[in-house]
């Protein structure tokens, strides 16, 4: 039996029992589904062993859509838990699990996803591509990334969750201080989705390097093409340091080893400049995608071009440089003295300027335009005004001196989700409802998109904003709770009702999915949006090979060119397209890293061990494996072609 | 449009709390350190507001004129690069903004660094301020008493606090007195504060140190001088000593009340204040305090080699 104990959960509560009901019923109801509806050699032929950059990518967002709701409830938890003073919802140690995980899950298992899954769909069509440099790797990153996601999300009913913080801070992460389990989900899991990012990063800069259209020069490619160059340039620099760091700190919890100890010659500092040094290029990471797509988005709906192209260019690099130099004021507090908080200090203001000429371009590529207030557009005005007051609170956070008194409390819990949330998911939701028809071959409905847009801005502001006056008030983050007489309870109960209204909002999301669903017109053009870039010059739903003819290019936005200016975009003929044939590798190695995973988070060493050697299999058996990709014929390419309504 | 009047709400909001009877507590300094923080503070929401106002006016200008609905169908949106001039505005206005905010945020960081403006001339009073989980500690090894949980301390007199953790990091915070600092078990870090006028004040661990982080606070009380050495003397006839066995039983995690002993735990459990060699025998001792809570300890002191 004692075999078995450690995988019970150290502080069980009716909530965990509920989800443990709640996942084993959902997976029954899968399986059962799949197998009524015989769906399972479908899942496994069009999916599972998928290798198509549009699948991956749609896989991608389902998993981000799906951890937004995971991560929302925590937030939703902990939001109900400080509503009220001395409030008995959650204890101590569930409160700090929960903003653990939230933590967590947020970050890298919605964001990433989010922003990965749109390079994964829009980069190859809007350079003109046919699929990524290295689709099979792809589907690598993507089983990586999912199965890195499995074991955080199972560690909540087997063996217990992260406790430590998302920053996970020795020595309060070592086996010391955190003696549950968690902490090893954190490190392996991460560990895990990390790799599956890091080839990413070296597919997506391959691609982009490699695969655009004739014509197409870097400075003629779209604006979120050239963020997903940057980010993925910043992803296989600092990634490196955080697969570094989680080793160490895997080391430290498994081994006894002393990397980040405070005795034996130990540095609990190092990890928290590790974690930053990888952790802080990461929000750029996130936000320069973001940033892509309001471009993208912005210059549609203002049916002009994107004003400033090579100042947004260089903002874009000199962000990405900088973002590089500026870890240390995550922790101006642990006494580094003046000196370097000082350089620290500039170097992170100094990110404000190229930011701010993002914002000046935005604006002016609205101005002499012709607005219309789709639902992306929403989303895309609403970022600007929030996202301005987020980054100029970046800036007070900067003044290093000052910073003593922001660290560490609400007002930075404000400063971050004003940019991530207005920054990010606004992003990834305008991007969504965009790309939308081009994916699924229907429009979201407007309607509900606006409500949707409304309450998820009411309430972003109703939930945070009040959050600077607590913080600047004395409420430290990360407090299970407070006493009545601290004064914050009212502020607090209007962050809760905040976080109520953007529940709503989410809800709503999948409901307008459901409502398009089944109402939604099928008879759409490819091109719904009247855009100007190449995603939208292929046909709807897009075909596997995306472009039966490569496109020639002569500015950064061909589509408009050929709109309106009688460029030819398709010169050449229809001719045999080469594919890269479908693979189970990539779903079965991410299997077994869950497996190796798993066994490393409980130390099972022979299964640590079989793992292990499945995993040198799987590479060995790629290296021996004779797989030249296929040819779709001429036959078939015409006939696609003319039943997608006319060769383009 | 809605976003437009919450934030309005919001700043009314704002300027009424902090013109308000009730001030907001970093906004509302009691000593040297937290005043120059809080005008650093307010000096740049002033110009952040600014900046924000500007953006606001360009979005909602541009909104109101550009919309579709008030444009003639055959209307065509030119072809506009960029203009040099205008990005050089763009990018000329933040980079004097940031210069300018460089400047203040350099300075003061030499300011809260150092002994406290005024107090130049006056010896500083050092206490030793250590936490554990969830205390915290604090050494006045010239007077040579102890207390937990609660400090006393002169005013018009600088004192400087040296922090250090028997656990995980923690951030020392009086948020009137001056902003947080580290304390951490492998090295010590100076605090430089100083109180202007009495009172009593919240102090808190703002760093996140586990389950009982939230109650990890402590009292401040500025008094003068005199009723200081008052207190000191007051200490030293009524409390009990601090022996080393005492002090293990006090790092056992929990939480306590407030606490008074003669006699530091510096003398038998010194601060972290050289390089770690030194500071090893004296994180073992730490550890045998938390024995029931460490499964690795004796892995640990294997590994040690002692």
């Amino acid at each position: 039996m004692e075999f078995f104990e450690r995988f019970a959960v150290p502080h069980p509560s009716p909530a965990i029992y509920a989800s443990m009901v709640a996942i084993g019923l959902t997976v029954i109801a899968i399986v059962a589904g799949l197998t009524y509806f015989k769906k399972w050699g479908y899942l496994w032929r069009e999916w599972l062993t998928t290798v198509d950059h549009k699948r991956l990518g749609i896989m991608y967002l389902l998993c981000a859509l799906i951890m937004l709701f995971r991560g929302g409830v925590d937030a939703i938890m902990l939001r109900a838990q400080l509503a009220v003073p001395d409030n008995k919802l959650l204890d101590s140690q569930h409160y700090n699990e929960v903003f653990s995980t939230h933590g967590v899950v947020m970050i890298m298992f919605m964001a990433m996803p989010f922003i990965i899954g749109f390079m994964n769909y829009i980069v190859p069509l809007q350079i003109g591509a046919r699929d990524v440099a290295f689709p099979r790797l792809n589907a690598i990153s993507f089983w990586l990334f999912f199965m890195g996601a499995m074991l955080f999300n199972i560690s909540f009913v087997v063996g217990g969750s992260p406790d430590a913080g998302w920053t996970s801070y020795f020595p309060l992460a070592s086996n010391d201080f955190s003696t549950s389990v968690g902490t090893n989900y954190y490190m392996l899991s991460l560990q895990i989705a990390g790799l599956g990012t890091l080839m990413t990063g070296i597919n997506m800069i391959t691609t982009i390097m490699k695969m655009r259209a004739p014509g197409m020069t870097l400075m003629k490619m779209p604006m979120f093409t050239w963020s997903t160059l940057v980010a993925n340039l910043i992803i296989i620099t600092v990634f490196p340091v955080l697969t570094v760091a989680l080793a160490m700190g895997t080391m430290d919890r498994l081994f006894g080893t002393n990397f980040f100890t405070t005795t034996n010659g130990g540095m609990d500092m190092m990890w928290a400049n590790l974690f930053w040094v990888w952790g802080h290029p990461e929000v750029y990471i996130l936000i320069l995608p973001a940033f892509g797509l309001y471009s993208e988005i912005i210059s549609t709906f203002s049916s002009r071009n994107l004003y400033g192209y090579k100042s947004m260019v260089a903002s874009m690099v000199i962000i990405s440089a900088l973002s590089c130099l500026v870890w240390a004021h995550h922790f101006f507090t642990m006494g580094q003295g003046a000196l370097a908080n000082s350089f620290f200090s500039i170097t992170t203001m100094a990110i404000a300027v190229p930011t701010g000429v993002k914002i000046f371009n935005w604006l002016f590529t609205m101005w002499k335009g012709k607005i219309r207030f789709t639902v992306p557009m929403l989303y895309s005005i609403g970022f600007i005004p929030l996202f301005t007051i987020g980054g100029v609170t970046g800036v007070m956070l900067a003044m290093s001196a000052a910073d003593y008194q922001y660290h560490n409390t609400m007002f930075l819990v404000a400063h971050f989700h004003n940019t991530i949330i207005p920054g990010v998911v606004f992003a990834m939701l305008a991007g969504l409802t965009y790309y939308w028809p081009k994916m699924f071959g229907f429009m979201l409905n407007e309607r509900i998109g606006k409500w949707t847009f409304w309450l998820l801005s009411i309430g972003f502001v109703l939930a945070f904003f009040p959050m600077y006056i607590t913080g600047l008030d004395g409420q430290a983050r990360r407090m299970y709770t407070y006493s009545e007489a601290t004064g914050y309870s009212t502020l607090n109960m209007v962050s809760f009702v905040g976080a109520g209204i953007m529940a709503v909002a989410f809800a709503l999301i999948v409901y307008n999915v459901y409502y398009s669903v089944r109402y939604a017109s099928r008879n759409i053009s490819s091109d719904p949006w009247d855009a100007r870039t190449l995603e939208w010059a292929t046909h709807t739903p897009v075909p596997e090979y995306n472009f039966a003819v490569v496109p020639q290019v002569k500015t950064s936005e061909p589509l408009w060119d050929a709109k309106k200016r009688k460029h030819v975009l398709f010169p050449g003929k229809l001719n045999k397209i080469h594919m890269p044939n479908n693979s189970g590798v990539p779903f079965i190695l991410g299997t077994i890293f869950f497996v190796w995973g798993f066994s490393f988070v409980f130390a099972i060493w022979p299964l640590v061990i079989i793992s292990t050697i499945g995993i040198f299999t799987c590479l060995a058996f790629r290296s021996f494996e004779k797989d030249h990709g296929r040819y779709i014929s001429l036959e078939e390419v015409t006939e696609t072609e003319e039943k997608l309504g006319g060769a383009k | 449009m809605k976003i437009k009047s919450a934030l309005f709400m919001f700043l009314i909001t704002i300027t009424t709390v902090l013109a308000g009877c009730e001030p907001l507590m970093v906004l509302d300094p009691k000593g040297p350190q937290a005043e120059r923080q809080a005008r650093d503070i307010m000096l740049s929401i002033g110009i952040m507001s600014f900046i924000v106002i500007v953006v606001f006016a360009i979005l909602v200008y541009v909104l109101i004129k550009y919309r579709a609905s008030k444009q003639s169908p055959d209307y065509e949106p030119p072809h506009i690069e960029g203009n040099p001039w205008v990005e050089a505005i763009c990018v000329g206005i933040p980079v004097l903004i940031v210069a300018y905010f460089s400047f203040v945020s350099v300075q003061s960081n030499y300011i809260v660094e150092a002994t406290p403006k005024g107090y130049e001339d006056k010896e500083p009073l050092v206490i030793y301020a250590s936490s554990s989980d969830w205390k915290w500690h604090f050494s006045y090894p010239e007077e040579d008493i102890e207390t937990v949980n609660y400090l006393y301390i002169p005013t018009d007199r600088p004192i400087e606090f040296k922090l250090y953790s028997y656990g995980p990091i923690t951030s020392f915070w009086i948020p009137q007195l001056g902003g947080q600092k580290y304390a951490m078990s492998d090295m010590v870090t100076t605090l430089h504060l100083a109180a202007d006028e009495k009172g009593e004040m919240m102090g808190r661990n703002a760093n996140f140190s586990g389950k009982g982080f939230a109650e990890n606070m402590f009292n401040v009380t500025a008094m003068s001088q005199k009723e200081f050495d008052e207190w000191v003397e007051e200490v030293k006839e009524t409390a009990d000593p601090l022996t080393e066995e005492k002090f293990d039983k006090l790092l056992e995690p929990g939480h306590l009340g407030q606490m008074t002993f003669t006699g530091t735990h510096l003398e038998f459990s010194p601060a972290p204040e050289h390089d770690h060699e030194s500071s090893e025998s004296d994180s073992e001792e730490t550890h045998e305090g938390h024995t029931e809570d460490m499964k690795m300890d004796e892995e640990n002191s294997e590994h040690s080699g002692h």
